[in-house]
C-alpha cells in the first residue's frame, strides 16, 4: 500500500510506565477510510496506544505519524490543531454532566468555530439524528442509559467531522441491542464521513462483523494481525484462545506465583 | 540503627514530596493566571461560577453573619457596660467585623461551602474522564474549567465578606439597640466616628480578596490534582477545607501584623 494512503503510521513504538515496559515495539500502518480494531486482554497496553496516538502520552522510543506528522514532535498549539481533526469516544462516554445532550454535542462547535447559533443548532440536530437521539436533545446526561450516553458521545466525537476517530472500549457494559447499535454506528459514521477509525476493544464477535482489519496485542507487542476472515481461520494459538474465549492458553489463567504445593506447605 | 536510618529516609522523602508539591502548586497557579483569558473574555463562564460559588453561598453567609453579630452585640454590651461605655457598642461590633471576623469567618465558610464544591466538581470531572475528553477536543481544561471557577471564587469572596460584615452589624444593632436599649444615635455615630475607610474597611476588603485568591486556588488545585477515584476525590475535598482554613488563619495573622505594624 502506498504511503499516501496511510493515515496512521506507527513505527517501533515503545512506552515505559514507572520503569515497567508497557509497549515493546509496536508497528502498525492504518490506511485512510478503514475501521481498525486493536484487541488484547485487559492491561495489555491498548488504551496506552490510543493515548500515544492522541498525543496525551509521549513514547519512550519509536514514533507515531498521523497524516505525515509525528505526534510527539508537535508543540502544544500544534497538538491542539491536530486534535481538532480528531474525535475520540471514551469508554463511558465522558459526557459533560452539567450540559444537556444538545450542549454536549454543540460544545466542540462552539469552542472551535464562529458559526452562528442557528447553524450550530442545525449541525447538532443532524449529528443527533444520525445517532437516533434528536428527540433526546434536552435531556441531561444523568437521565440517559449507558447506550444512549455512548451514542451522544459518538455524536459529539464526530461534531467537527474528524479525519480520525478513536474509540476506547466502545462496547463495554452495553446490552446486546445497544452494542449492535454502537457497532453499526461506528461503521456507518466512518463510511459517511470518509474518516478512519481506530477502535480499542476486547469484544471479538462484534468487531469481527464490522471492522476491516484487526491487530492483536499481548504483553506490549503485536502478536497477530489480519482481516476478520484471516482472524476467524487463524491457527495462531493466541488468536485461537482469544476468539474462542478459552480460559487457558498463551495468555495464562494464573498470575505468576510460587509453586502451589510449596505455598500450601508454607501455611 | 537501621530504624533510625529508615526514619530519616522517611522524613527526607516527606520533605522532598512537600517541596515538590509546593513547586507543582506554584506552576499550576501561574498556568491558571496565564490561561485566564477565556474566563475573562467570555465572562458568562465566570458568571456561572459566581452564581455557584457566590450566590448559592449567600444563605449560609447571611445567617452566620447575623448570628455572629447577635453574639458580638451581647458579649460586647456585657463587657462595655462594665466600664460605662455601652454606647461604644457600635464601634466594637463594626471594627471586630470589618477588620477580622468578616473576612476570616466568611473565608472559612466560603472554603467549606464553595471551596469543597469546586474541588468535588473538578475532581469528579477528572474521575469521569471529562477533563481528558475536553483536552482531546483541543479545549484546555485549565482555561475552560479551572480558570472560570478560580475567578468566580475570587470575585465572590470579597462580596460575601462584605455582606457577612453588614449582616453582623445589623445583628449587633438588633441586639444592642432594639432588644437591650442602647441609644440608637450613639450606636451609629460612635461607629461612624471611629471606623476609618482605609484602615478598617479597605484592609478588610483586601484581606477578603487575599483569602478569596487563596481558597479558590487551593480548591481548584486540589480538584485538578485529585486521584481520579471516589476515595481520591473525598480526600481532596478534605484537604481543601483543612488547608484553606489553616491558610486563612495564617494569612490573617501575617496581614494583620503588616496592617497594624505602626501600633505599639
Amino acid at each position: 500500500m502506498s504511503d499516501d494512503n496511510i493515515l496512521v503510521n506507527i513505527e517501533n513504538l515503545q512506552f515505559d510506565y514507572g520503569g515497567k515496559p508497557v509497549l515493546r515495539g509496536i508497528n502498525m500502518r492504518i490506511p485512510k477510510g478503514r475501521v481498525v480494531a486493536i484487541m488484547g486482554g485487559s492491561g495489555c497496553g491498548k488504551t496506552t496506544l490510543l493515548r500515544l496516538i492522541g498525543g496525551q502520552l509521549r513514547p519512550t522510543a519509536g514514533k507515531v505519524d498521523v497524516a505525515g506528522e509525528t505526534v510527539s514532535d508537535m508543540n502544544h498549539a500544534g497538538l491542539y490543531a491536530f486534535r481538532r481533526r480528531m474525535g475520540m469516544l471514551f469508554q463511558f462516554g465522558a459526557l459533560f454532566t452539567d450540559l444537556s445532550v444538545f450542549d454536549n454535542v454543540a460544545f466542540p462547535l462552539r469552542e472551535h468555530t464562529d458559526l452562528p447559533p442557528a447553524l450550530i443548532r442545525d449541525l447538532v440536530l443532524m449529528k443527533l439524528q444520525a445517532v437516533g437521539l434528536r428527540g433526546a436533545r434536552d435531556l441531561m446526561p444523568n437521565s440517559l442509559s449507558g447506550g444512549m450516553a455512548r451514542r451522544v458521545a459518538l455524536a459529539r466525537a464526530v461534531a467537527l467531522d474528524p479525519a480520525l476517530i478513536m474509540y476506547d472500549e466502545p462496547f463495554t457494559g452495553l446490552d446486546p441491542i445497544s452494542l449492535g447499535v454502537i457497532g453499526q454506528l461506528i461503521r456507518h459514521l466512518n463510511d459517511a464521513l470518509g474518516a478512519t477509525s481506530i477502535m480499542v476493544t476486547h469484544d471479538v464477535q462484534e468487531s469481527l462483523q464490522m471492522v476491516d482489519y484487526i491487530y492483536f496485542i499481548s504483553e506490549g507487542r503485536v502478536v497477530a494481525e489480519g482481516t476478520p476472515d484471516e482472524i476467524r481461520h487463524s491457527r495462531d494459538p493466541f488468536v485461537h484462545q482469544f476468539v474462542e474465549a478459552r480460559v487457558d492458553g498463551p495468555v495464562p489463567y494464573h498470575f505468576p506465583a510460587p509453586d502451589w504445593s510449596h505455598d500450601l506447605a508454607a501455611g | 540503627m537501621t530504624r533510625l536510618l529508615d526514619f530519616f529516609r522517611f522524613l527526607g522523602a516527606q520533605v522532598v514530596e512537600r517541596i515538590w508539591r509546593l513547586g507543582y502548586f506554584t506552576r499550576f497557579a501561574v498556568a491558571v493566571l496565564f490561561k485566564s483569558g477565556a474566563a475573562l473574555v467570555r465572562f458568562q463562564l465566570t458568571l456561572r461560577e459566581i452564581w455557584f460559588a457566590g450566590v448559592l453561598s449567600l444563605i449560609i453567609i447571611l445567617v452566620s453573619g447575623l448570628f455572629v453579630g447577635l453574639v458580638l452585640g451581647l458579649q460586647g454590651y456585657e463587657i462595655l457596660q462594665r466600664f460605662g461605655s455601652a454606647e461604644a457598642l457600635g464601634t466594637m461590633v463594626a471594627l471586630s467585623l470589618l477588620r477580622e471576623l468578616g473576612p476570616v469567618v466568611a473565608g472559612l465558610l466560603f472554603a467549606s461551602r464553595a471551596g469543597s464544591a469546586i474541588t468535588a466538581e473538578i475532581g469528579l470531572m477528572k474521575a469521569t474522564e471529562q477533563l481528558k475528553a475536553m483536552d482531546m477536543m483541543a479545549v484546555d481544561p485549565v482555561a475552560r474549567v479551572v480558570a472560570p471557577r478560580f475567578w468566580g471564587g475570587v470575585i465572590s469572596m470579597p462580596l460575601l465578606a462584605a455582606l457577612f460584615s453588614s449582616m453582623g452589624i445589623f445583628g449587633g444593632w438588633l441586639i444592642g439597640v432594639v432588644f437591650i436599649g442602647v441609644d440608637d444615635g450613639a450606636f451609629w455615630s460612635s461607629m461612624q466616628a471611629s471606623v476609618d475607610f482605609r484602615h478598617d474597611i479597605w484592609n478588610g476588603i483586601f484581606k477578603s480578596i487575599v483569602f478569596g485568591v487563596a481558597v479558590s486556588l487551593i480548591a481548584v488545585f486540589e480538584g485538578y490534582d485529585s486521584e481520579p477515584t471516589a476515595e481520591g476525590v473525598s480526600r481532596a475535598i478534605t484537604r481543601t477545607v483543612v488547608t484553606s482554613a489553616l491558610t486563612i488563619l495564617a494569612l490573617d495573622f501575617v496581614l494583620t501584623s503588616f496592617m497594624f505594624r505602626g501600633i505599639s
